[in-house]
Formats: structure tokens, sequence, C-alpha cells
């Protein structure tokens, strides 16, 4: 087969064709490849994106839980100390207490020693009287040695 | 070695070459542009395939993508004029030279027949043989009349391969033919006619390349499946 006229008529029926094609036919296909190529990418950064905010949720949950620990040493450290304080205050009480109930049971003490000695005292004023009445066995007066006797209690 | 051989060779050895290109390069991120194209046309292959296809047979969606691909490139040889590929084979003392694979016979039907020796080993595997048997001897219409089920098996699986080679040769052959008539007009008129039928043609392609690959997938579904 040779080259003729025909050949001609039928590559402008197919540059017409490839016109059609370029027109009608291939925007369509090259529109949806795109289409089909941007919702993956979307897709791919949508992914990538929530990745990134997941890790930025782990980060912040990390830290909330940091600064909780730290919260609760802190208020661990708190009550401690204040438990601490709590004990030397009544251990401070307590000793304060210890003191004034043995300071009370000392003067309780020193004023039974008194009445005992006033008790003695008087004992021995009467015994005193007693003695010196049957030493001297004659009537004494009473009212005039009284004096002498209390300057001598008072000196016991 | 014929033309139509050449050709079909050639457009299969294009579209291996452009897929397993597509393959080899390709990515999990936003896909390139060529890639892009093979996965769409691999998404709608798959999509046809799952469809009408319910067994289980790793085989299938590739045979049917390259049937479908490869079934195009066949016909898209029909868009090009028909004078062109000869005139050029005629410089170099080639004087018979048929570029469309699918208007020669031997390409449609050593296609289908493919198929229909698949269909074969296929119904053969998964039946196994003795259950292949009977089906063959006593479906449609029971043990009792044997010879007429046998007979129309014979008849069914014949008509297989022999619609699906004819049906896309007939199409592609009688558009071939109506090209070359065209081309018998006076140059400066062919484009009244051609271009109208080259347009209605690209309808033509796609669609015989279509139904060659649902039918693929239709029969070897049948295969899998109990009648």
């Amino acid at each position: 087969m040779n080259f003729n006229a025909t050949l001609i008529g039928q590559m402008i029926t197919f540059g017409l064709l490839v016109l059609f094609t370029m027109k009608y036919v291939w925007p369509p296909i090259i529109q949806a490849m795109q289409d089909r190529q941007k919702r993956i990418a979307d897709g791919l950064a949508s992914a990538e994106r929530g990745v990134h905010e997941q890790e930025l949720a782990q980060a912040k949950a990390a830290q909330m839980l940091k600064e909780a620990k730290q919260q609760a040493a802190d208020i661990v450290a708190q009550a401690n100390k204040r438990a601490n304080e709590i004990i030397e205050q009544s251990k401070l009480d307590a000793r304060v207490e210890g003191s004034r109930q043995l300071a009370a049971a000392q003067a309780e003490i020193e004023q039974e020693v008194n009445r005992a000695r006033e008790q003695l005292r008087g004992q021995v004023v009467n015994l005193a009287v007693a003695g010196a009445g049957k030493i001297l066995k004659r009537e004494v007066d009473e009212a005039a040695n009284a004096a002498m006797l209390d300057d001598l209690v008072a000196q016991l | 070695m014929s033309t139509p051989c050449f050709f079909s060779i050639s457009l299969g050895a294009l579209f291996l070459w452009l897929f397993m290109k597509a393959a080899k390069s390709a990515t999990s991120g936003v896909p390139g542009p060529l890639q892009n194209f093979c996965e769409i046309m691999v998404d709608f292959v798959d999509t046809q395939v799952k469809d009408s296809f319910h067994g289980r047979n790793p085989v299938i969606a590739p045979l049917a993508l390259t049937i479908f691909v490869w079934v195009f490139l066949w016909n898209a040889m029909d868009l090009v004029p028909v004078d062109l590929l000869p005139s050029i084979a005629g410089l170099f003392g080639i004087h018979y030279l048929r570029s469309v694979p699918s208007t020669d016979l031997n390409s449609t039907f050593g296609m289908s027949i493919s198929v229909l020796l698949l269909v074969y080993y296929y119904s053969i595997k998964v039946k196994g043989p003795v259950h292949f048997a009977m089906e063959v001897l006593t479906h449609p219409f029971g043990k009792w009349l044997m010879p007429f089920n046998l007979l129309l098996r014979i008849v069914e699986d014949l008509a297989k391969p022999i619609s699906l080679g004819l049906r896309l040769f007939g199409n592609l052959y009688a558009g071939e033919l109506i090209f070359i008539l065209i081309a018998l007009l006076p140059w400066w008129i062919q484009f009244t006619l051609g271009w109208p039928w080259a347009v209605f043609h690209i309808l033509v392609i796609t669609l015989q390349a279509f139904i060659f690959m649902v039918l693929t997938i239709v029969y070897l579904s049948m295969a899998h499946e109990d009648h």
C-alpha cells in the first residue's frame, strides 16, 4: 500500500478525534484523577494531623500527670509537716501540763508538810505545857506563860 | 510472525511495562500520576471482581485486570488511522499489515479459549474430579438423562469461548471495516463520517474490553460455585 490522498483524509479525521478527546474525554478523566490524588493527600494530611494532635494530647496528659504528682507530693509533705508540728505542739503541751501538775503536787505536798508541821507544833506546845506542868507540880498561870510559849512555838 | 501477533505482544508488553513501573515506584503516600492511574484501574477491576465473584481466588483479579487493559489496548489500535501503520510498514517492504489484534480471530479466540481452560481448571480444582463429572453428567435433568446432560454441557461450554471471542472480533472487525469503507470516500469528505464513528468507537472499545473482562469473571465465578 502506498501513500495517497486517503491517508490525508484519515489523518484529518484522526486529528479531529484527538481534538474531541482533548476537549471532552481527557478533562473529566484528569479531573477524576486529580480529585483522587487530592483526596489521598487530604486523607494523609489529616492522618498526620491526627497523629500530631494525639502526640500533643499525650504530652499534655503527661504534663498534667506530672503536675498532679507534684501536687500530691506537696500535699503529703505539708501534711507530714503539719503532723510533726502537731506532735511537737502536743509534746510541748504535755511537758507544760506535766510541769504544771508537778508544781501543783509539790505545792500540795508543801501544804501538807506545813499542816503537819502546824499540828506537830501544836502538839509540841501541849507536850511542852504538860511537861512543864509536871515539872513545876504547881499551878502555873497559863495566861502569863502563853505569850512566852507562843514565842517558843514561833521559834520551832 | 503475523502482524496481529506482533502488535498484540507489543501492547501486552506495554501494559506490563507500564504497570510494573508504577508498581515498582509505588508509594504509600500521595501517588504520582502514573501510580494514580494504575491504582484507579486496579480499583475499578477489583470492584468488578468483588461484585460478581464471591469465591476466594488470587488469580481472578490480576487476570481480569490483564484482560481489561490488554483488550482495551488491542481495541485502541482501531482509532489509529486505518492506512497509517500499513503505509509505514509498506515503506519497509511489508505489504500486508493488520494493526488491530482484536480484528484477528486468532487473538480473540486465543484469549477466550484460555479463559475456558481456566474455567475447566478451576472447576475441577475446586469441586474435585468426581463432583465435577457428576455435575457434567447429572445437571440439569438428573441421572436418567445423562447423554442429554452431557450434550447440553458441551454446547454450553462451547458457547462460552465462541461468544466471547466472536463478540470482540465481530465488534472490532465491523468497526475496522467501516473505517476502511470510510477510507474509500474522497479524502476531503472522510472526516464527516470518520469523526463520529471514531468518537463512537471510544465507547465501543472500552465497552468491549469491559464486557470481555466481566464475562471472564462471571464464567470463573460459575466455575467456583455449585449449580
